[in-house]
């Protein structure tokens, strides 16, 4: 793959764990690479490392070994270069209850020192893309769990970040939601041409929003990947679907993967 | 009205209130009146200080050190929790000394500050500081360690500056804790400030209660006392508007506990 804007080179990463539980192996060798302008599904059992790759990418935890590459930097060193580079959109919405809907949104705006008269155009603009017009003022304890993720959506957009990172971010939420939900932000991951890694437990969701679906074995390697062209999606869906479904069965149950070096 | 929640809460308070009034009034017919002074008289001297240039002085006074102890061990206070919040290192070299001070009892401060220092002022506010620096910092300290590691990953997503973090998020983290350290230790600190002025001051409460003491003037002495109360009240009240104010995002269950 020419360039890719992210690129893991066999990358581990262990967490030492106390009181003599052994060291948790949660990414071990892994290398990837997710190119321009693609959307990457990342599909694997619940505590398989899903998140502690999105941590890696996110530059919030840092490698044992190997490397992470995010746009040519290193995401845990390069703190200053990633500013405003990367949007993230967590399982939870993260809102700071202290903050109106607005106020959450502006949040990566002001940290970005944009002026403030554009800046609340701009997130104003993005809740009222995200149906949330007429409720700027409204403190988070005041907006439905749906209308709660819309906003940290916003605020995750309206830093025009290069890189989407999203960690489960509908789990949470009514199938009727989460749909809605899941097309608007293919509809704007696609139309603003972002990059983007979209961390999953669900097949469906996986298959619907990915250009390309990893499924990770525990502790995070890749064990099946599939490209999901246009073809795929319309002929082969259920083929696709039955093969991961088989290439999931196959993982590790949880609590296997302790190398015992602690 | 009547099904106002603030309206009964009031008449609630007011009903406590006026049962002790009645009850006071009551004893002081049965009573001599250097034990047990009539409400009115003590009525007459509340409004006395009130209305006396000079002694509503000696309130103000009190007041006045009272506001820079605490502001002296807030700002003291926070600036070792931001400390020992950031280093387990100094966290345990301070943390025993602060638990020690907060075992040495107000009156031996007040014997140690005669000692050691001449200026009454100073000698007052070293009193006050050594008495509630524990109590805030360990406040500080906490609100600063409940900040939601959640929302600390959240806003480090976008990459702030020291100050702007500190801003966006540490701040309104421990205003909460903040505010509460300030309702608890305004009462300590009125008990305080009335021990350190009896030893030692020229004027305020502490002083004026020593000298009805001297006089055995019951009706003075509640009614300098009364003096300390509505000021703690107010001062209360004004820091419970505050709150209101800043935590007003907070969502409120219609249900009581």
């Amino acid at each position: 793959m020419a360039n890719p804007v992210i690129r893991f080179q066999d990358v581990s990463k262990v967490f030492y764990r106390a009181n003599g539980r052994g060291d948790l192996m949660a990414v071990e060798r892994l290398s990837l690479d997710v190119a321009q302008g693609e959307i990457v599904a990342v599909l694997g059992k619940t505590g398989c490392g899903k998140s502690t790759m999105f941590n890696l990418i996110a530059g919030l935890i840092e490698p044992t070994s190997g490397t992470v590459s995010v746009s040519g930097h290193d995401p845990f060193r390069d703190f200053e270069f990633f500013r405003g580079k990367i949007g993230i959109v967590f399982q939870g919405d993260r809102l700071m209850p202290w903050r109106t809907a607005l106020a959450n949104v502006l949040l990566g705006l002001e940290i970005l020192d944009a002026e403030a008269s554009e800046a609340e155009v701009v997130a104003r603009g993005w809740l009222e893309r995200l149906g949330l017009r007429g409720h700027e003022n409204d403190y988070p304890h005041a907006l439905s769990g749906g209308m709660r993720q819309r906003v940290s959506i916003a605020r995750a957009f309206a830093v025009e970040p290069e890189i989407l990172l999203c960690d489960e971010p509908f789990s949470s939420l009514d199938e009727m939601t989460a749909r809605d939900l899941r097309a608007e932000f293919v509809r704007l991951v696609r139309q603003n041409g972002k990059t983007a890694v979209f961390i999953t437990h669900q097949i469906g969701e996986a298959m619907e929003i990915g250009d390309r679906v990893l499924v990770c074995h525990r502790p995070a390697r890749i064990a099946f990947e599939a490209r999901m062209t246009e073809a795929a999606r319309e002929g082969q869906r259920q083929r696709i679907h039955e093969k991961i479904l088989e290439v999931l069965s196959l993982d590790a149950p949880l609590g296997t993967t302790t190398d015992g070096g602690g | 009205m009547i099904g106002n929640p603030k309206v009964v809460r009031a008449l609630q308070a007011t009903a406590s209130t006026l049962v002790i009034v009645v009850a006071w009034q009551v004893a002081s017919g049965f009573f001599p009146h250097y034990l047990f002074p009539p409400v009115p008289d003590i009525v007459k001297r509340v409004v006395d200080i009130l209305i006396t240039g000079p002694l509503l002085v000696d309130v103000l006074v009190t007041a006045a050190r009272i506001f820079a102890g605490l502001a002296g061990a807030f700002v003291l206070g926070c600036v070792m929790a931001l400390l020992i919040g950031r280093s387990p290192r100094i966290e345990s070299y301070v943390t025993p000394v602060l638990v020690f001070l907060q075992g040495i009892p107000a009156l031996s401060w007040v014997v140690i500050a005669i000692i050691w220092f001449h200026g009454i002022e100073f000698r007052i506010f070293f009193i006050m500081v050594m008495t509630t620096l524990p109590a805030f910092t360990f406040q500080i300290l906490d609100a600063f360690r409940s900040m939601s590691k959640d929302l600390f990953e959240m806003t480090m997503s976008f990459r702030p500056r020291r100050w702007t973090l500190f801003k966006v998020l540490i701040v309104p983290t421990i205003v909460p804790g903040i505010l509460t350290a300030w309702k608890v230790n305004l009462g300590n600190a009125a008990r305080v400030v009335v021990v350190a002025e009896l030893v030692g001051a020229t004027g305020g409460v502490g002083y004026q209660l020593l000298r009805q003491q001297q006089l055995f003037d019951m009706a003075g002495a509640i009614a300098w006392t009364l003096q300390l109360v509505l000021f703690v009240l107010i001062v209360q009240q004004t820091i419970v508007a505050i709150e209101n104010h800043a935590l007003r995002y907070r969502a409120v269950s219609e249900r009581a506990m």
